[in-house]
This record gives C-alpha cells, structure tokens and sequence, in this order.
C-alpha cells in the first residue's frame, strides 16, 4: 500500500450530502477482476454523459480542479455499500484524502486500505475549508498525518483526531494482513479454546 | 460482573487478541463470500502465497451477477465480464475448497438468504460478508456486518478482523404494529428518524414487543436495513422463534451440541442495567405504511404524506432534497399516491423470503396487474422459490401478470440484466433508492411487499390498506 505522510494539493468541493458508492463508482463498473484502472469511472454518471462527452459543470470536469487531489464533501461521504472499487476508484484517480463531518463505515475503512486519509472535522471547520476549495486551483490545501493537522489556503491551521493503528499503517504503507499473522499464535489459541466451547460453530 | 449488552457478549466472546490502544482482533465464525467483491482477495491470497485458514468456515455463492431468467443455465444470457466473475468464483471456490452453492444448484440464491437458510448462521455468531446488507444475520443474535474486499483477503488468510469496538444504541419499538404496517415499515421508519448517518459508531439492538412479535423473515428485513442508517451492524436478541427457525437447518448442531448451543444462545441478551450510548423507541401505532420520496433511504414517509419542500429541509439536506425530487421528476406538495409507476420489484435480501412473498400474494390473489406494467418476483433463494411454487404463490404472482423467476439479486442493484430504463419508474422492496440504483437514470420508491403489490394492480403508488 502507498505510504502516506504529508499532502499539499488542490480541493475540490463537493458539497452534496450523503454522496453514496453507487455515485462514487456506478455498478456496472463492479464487474472487474482487477483493483486497478477504476479512475476513469468515478463519479461516472456525475461525470459523463451517455455518450461520454464530460458533463462541463461537474466538479472534476473543471480545468481548475481536474488535478484534484483533495475532496471537501457534505456530510455522511461514502453511504451504501462495501464496495473497495469505491476507494480504488478515487485512489486510481488521484485524490488521495477525503475531508467531511461524517463518513460511512466501511468506506471509511476501506480508505485505510488503500493509501487514502479521510479526515472528520466539525460542520464549520469543514464548511471553511469548502470554501477555500470554492476558490479553484490556486487553493492548495496542506495536510500533515504525522501532525494530524489540516491547512487552508490562507494558513488556517485544523487539528483532526485518527485512529493510532490507522494512522501507522497508512503512514508506513503496511500491509494489515502481515502485522496479523505475526499474531498467528493468539488465534491458534482462541480458535482451540473456542472450538472446545462452541463446537457447533 | 458488569451487566452487558447482547452486543458486549458477542463481542467479548470474540476477542482474539486485543492491543493496549484498544484495537482488537475478532474471530470470525462464518465468512460469507459472493463473486463481485471476491475475485481480487483471493487474487491477494494467490500472490501473496497464502491459503484459506479456515474454508470450513467460508460458504461462497454467486447472486450479484446471475441472471434471473429461466433460461440462466445458457451463460449467454450473462454478459461476458459478468461471466468472468461468476467463473473466477467457481475456480476460487474449488481451488481453496470452500462450501459454494453453484447456480445450478436448487439452494443457490442471495448470500443473506442462503446463509440463514441452510443454517450456517446462528445465534452469538461473527457473520461477515463483502456485503453492505451482511447486517440481515443480525436477525439471529448474530454479530453480523459488511466489509471490503481487503478485509475479505484479511479474514480469508487469518479467520479474523481487525477491529475497534463501536458504541451501543437500542432501538425499542413498543406495542403492536396497525394492520397493514411491517416489518419493512419499522425499519424505513426507523432511517427516517436517525438519518442515514444517525447509526454511524453503532451497533443497533432492536428491541420492544413489535421486534419479539415478528418472525424471523421479519427480523432479517429490520436488521437488513440496519446499514442504511449507517450502523456497523443491527442485532436482535435470539429467543424461541430463533431457535425454532434454526433447528434442524442442515448446518446447524443436532442432539447435544444443540442442547449446549441452546444454553449458551439462552445467556444472549441484554441485561437489564446495560449501559446503552444512545436510546430511541418509537410507538409501534405511530408506524405508517410507508415509502421514499427521494434518493436516499432517508427520504422515507407515510403513503398518505405528501411529496415535501426542500426548504423544509435544513443545512446541506435542501440542495439534496432539490436534487432529489428532480432527479425522481416529482413535485413538491405532490400526494405521494398520485405517483405512477411502471415497474414493480418484488425480492431481494430485504424482502424475498417466503413471508414477503405472501404478504404480496395476499394483496395480488384474485386481481391483475395494471395494464402495461412490468411486474416480476424474484425468489430470495431457490428453496424459498420451491416452496412458494408448493403454496400456490407462484400461481398467483403468474395469474396476476407478474413475471416468475429464478433466485439473485436481480433488480435490486441491476449488475445483471434487470434493469430499469431511464426514467423508468419502480415500487421495489429493495434497500436502496439511491440515483441510478436500479439502472441509470431509473427511479426507485422503496416499499414492503403488500404496498408494491398494491401499486403493480393500481399502477400508481397506494395505500395498502385500501386492498385489503
């Protein structure tokens, strides 16, 4: 998985609440095998049209944001199914941090998986930053893992809370599954005792 | 000892290994696996030279993708990458030697069905799936939720998760529900109270004596909604109608091992003093038929209400509210009865188990269809398919003009060939309106079964109670 550390890229806004999966990668792109190449796909049917020719007004569509690597969104980001593709597909694109008030969970996990960061703020911190994002590309936001800070465009300085396993292994690219088999002999323990007390299972 | 809830007990009798800052491993009993967010863990597991830990514990089988027409057998009918990934999972599921129910086989149907169906799920269980609507097994007393496809590969290679605990909510509903009002009703009803996000950090435990007074197949409808409200998972204490429905399930313990699962089952519950993060109850008689307006699960209201304003609306929910009734090509102050709709969807793993099908076949019997409409069951399972053909159901939906079909997921997601067309319109017992659900641009009003019986004969949204 790709590190991450510190980030100093272009937000682009995206104030609609409860933005789900289907919106973020649209099903019918589920039928792959693979976890690569999704990023031309996201936001699909806010992106493109039928033909697809780019809907003009849409976010990423926009010359000032199409480097975006940042997304500002409303509130409950991420809604809907489990769905990886939907992280892959933002990753795949470029944008590697998501910031809002509320994120759903298993999307919020899946981030940790895949190199992105997403940040919880208060209402009006966020709001804040929507509104340096609003100001196009010259509006690079900062944020800092390590430091657990976010900064706007004009210097404002957020602190956000994340979790301390979270943050380790995104900050070091490690892969969960590894750091879990170094425990192989706490579940060979509990599977024993287990089975010993529900045989049935 | 401290008093626990029933989420605390399953909890704690899953703790594998647990880190000072409180992460937790948490043994996994039943890993639940299906063909579209599977093909690339076990690709992991390939490249990583792992193995299954535990294939005794995985039960795989196809139903995102499969078609639900009677000529399925004939793969053309799939499209080619859907085809792959149903063939990706009947070489991962011999190559790692896991359990599978192939579509060909009678008990295939939708993951969330099969799994309570051929007893693989049970109570004080750790139920995952690569599956938002994993929540359904909660119906069990079992701890049961969604994960992505890395957690797949990580509960493939270790049987196990990682994990930190989240909060407990009850959700209580007290007295008896009106006739008419259902399961599927208690549960929009519940989202239309907390948001779609009101069960983010949370484990919700539906109680109260509506919960006790459903059955099973209504219990997996309320908890199957659980992750539209956003919580990690949605639990009901197990009680004699579980062990009922359990008992003599093909994977569930026979003779004495029954008798010790019982015991153990019988110690998971709440106890009184619990501690609880967050309360709501809710009057069972305050509960209304009910359906969505808008595209989220959220933008739920009683048949009888009215399409409402996005200035009703507050913060960033009157710009959605807008997009919404566009998007739906509503109007505002509209009577949600005067909605026409051109689909009908019965089925899914909210609504396609044997009860659903009878409450909508008590609405239809007798009574046809509205003229040009598209009317279609889709079985949950082939064994729920089976035994509605055995009651004479299957007689009634095909008298009353509805199309009869094989198990999946069908229209609930259309990633098979059950689509809507744009600006097609559906009353559908699914779980989710969200925009382009049922295919792009396709519109979706979410219902029980008897309210999407009712609009299949009327052709526009109705009040189920005026049928019956």
């Amino acid at each position: 998985m790709e590190k991450f550390d510190k980030l100093s890229g272009i937000a682009a806004p995206m104030p609609l609440v409860n933005i789900d999966t289907d919106m973020i990668i649209p099903k019918v792109f589920l039928k792959t095998i693979k976890r690569s190449g999704l990023g031309v796909n996201l936001f699909d049917e806010m992106r493109f049209d039928r033909e697809g020719n780019e809907i003009a007004d849409f976010v990423l569509n926009k010359p000032a944001y199409r480097e975006a690597s940042v997304l500002v969104a409303g509130d409950n980001f991420g809604c809907g199914s489990s769905r990886e593709h939907a992280p892959w597909a933002i990753a795949d694109f470029g944008i590697r941090c998501v910031i809002s008030t509320s994120f759903a969970d298993i999307f919020y996990n899946n981030c940790f998986k895949n190199g992105i960061l997403p940040i919880i703020l208060p209402e009006d911190q966020r709001d804040a930053l929507m509104k340096d994002a609003e100001k196009g590309a010259n509006a690079r936001i900062e944020v800092d893992l390590e430091a657990q800070t976010v900064t706007s465009s004009d210097g404002e300085v957020y602190a956000f809370e994340v979790d301390s396993f979270k943050k380790h292994c995104l900050m070091n690219g490690l892969d969960d599954i590894g750091l879990t088999m170094e425990k192989a002999a706490a579940i060979d323990t509990f599977e024993a005792q287990a089975s010993a007390d529900r045989p049935w299972v | 000892m401290s008093p626990k809830t029933l989420y605390d007990k399953i909890w704690d009798a899953h703790v594998a290994d647990e880190s000072a800052d409180g992460t937790c491993l948490l043994y996994i009993d039943r890993h639940l696996v299906h063909e579209v967010t599977s093909p690339q863990a076990f690709e992991g597991l390939r490249m990583s030279g792992r193995s299954v830990r535990a294939p005794d514990k995985t039960i795989a089988v196809p139903d995102h993708n499969v078609p639900t027409t009677l000529d399925r057998a004939n793969a053309e009918t799939m499209t080619e990458d859907s085809r792959i990934q149903v063939e990706a999972l009947d070489t991962n599921a011999k190559e790692f030697g896991i359990h599978y129910y192939p579509v060909s086989d009678v008990r295939q149907g939708i993951v969330h069905i099969v799994g309570p169906e051929q007893g693989w799920t049970l109570p004080g269980m750790t139920v995952v799936c690569g599956d938002s609507h994993t929540a359904t097994h909660g119906a069990f007393g079992a701890l049961a939720h969604g994960i992505g496809t890395s957690e797949v590969e990580h509960v493939l290679a270790t049987q196990t998760l990682i994990q930190k605990k989240s909060k407990n909510f009850k959700v209580e509903i007290t007295g008896k529900l009106n006739p008419g009002v259902t399961a599927k009703d208690i549960t929009m009803h519940i989202i239309g109270e907390t948001g779609t996000a009101g069960g983010t950090g949370y484990v919700i435990e539906y109680c109260g004596e509506a919960i006790r007074d459903l059955s099973m197949e209504g219990r997996m409808t309320v908890c199957n909604m659980a992750i539209e409200g956003g919580a990690r998972a949605g639990l009901i204490a197990p009680d004699e109608k579980t062990f009922a429905y359990c008992k003599g399930r093909p994977n569930a313990p026979t003779g004495a091992e029954w008798d010790k699962a019982q015991a153990w089952w019988e110690t998971l519950f709440s106890d009184g003093d619990a501690h609880w993060d967050l309360e709501l109850t809710i009057k069972a008689e305050d509960i209304a038929p009910s359906v969505t307006w808008g595209t989220s699960p959220e933008d739920v209201l009683p048949i009888t209400a009215l399409v409402p304003a996005p200035e009703s609306f507050k913060g960033g929910k009157v710009d959605a509210a807008a997009r919404s009734i566009e998007y739906m090509g509503l109007t505002a102050g509209q009577k949600l009865t005067d909605i026409e709709i051109d689909t009908v969807f019965i089925g899914s793993c909210t609504n396609g188990r044997i009860e659903d099908l009878r409450a909508a076949a008590a609405i239809l019997k007798g009574k046809k269809v509205k003229d040009g409409m598209r009317a279609m069951v889709v079985p949950g399972s082939g064994l729920v398919r089976a035994q509605a053909e055995e009651e004479g159901l299957a007689d009634i939906f095909k008298d009353a003009g509805f199309e009869w079909r094989m198990a999946g997921c069908s229209m609930c997601l259309a990633m098979n060939p059950d689509q809507l067309a744009e600006g097609e319109r559906c009353a559908s017992t699914s779980n989710r309106n969200f925009e382009g659900r049922q295919g792009y641009k396709g519109r979706t009003h979410l219902v029980s079964p008897g309210m999407a019986a009712a609009a299949a004969i009327t052709g526009h949204l109705t009040d189920v109670r005026e049928l019956m």
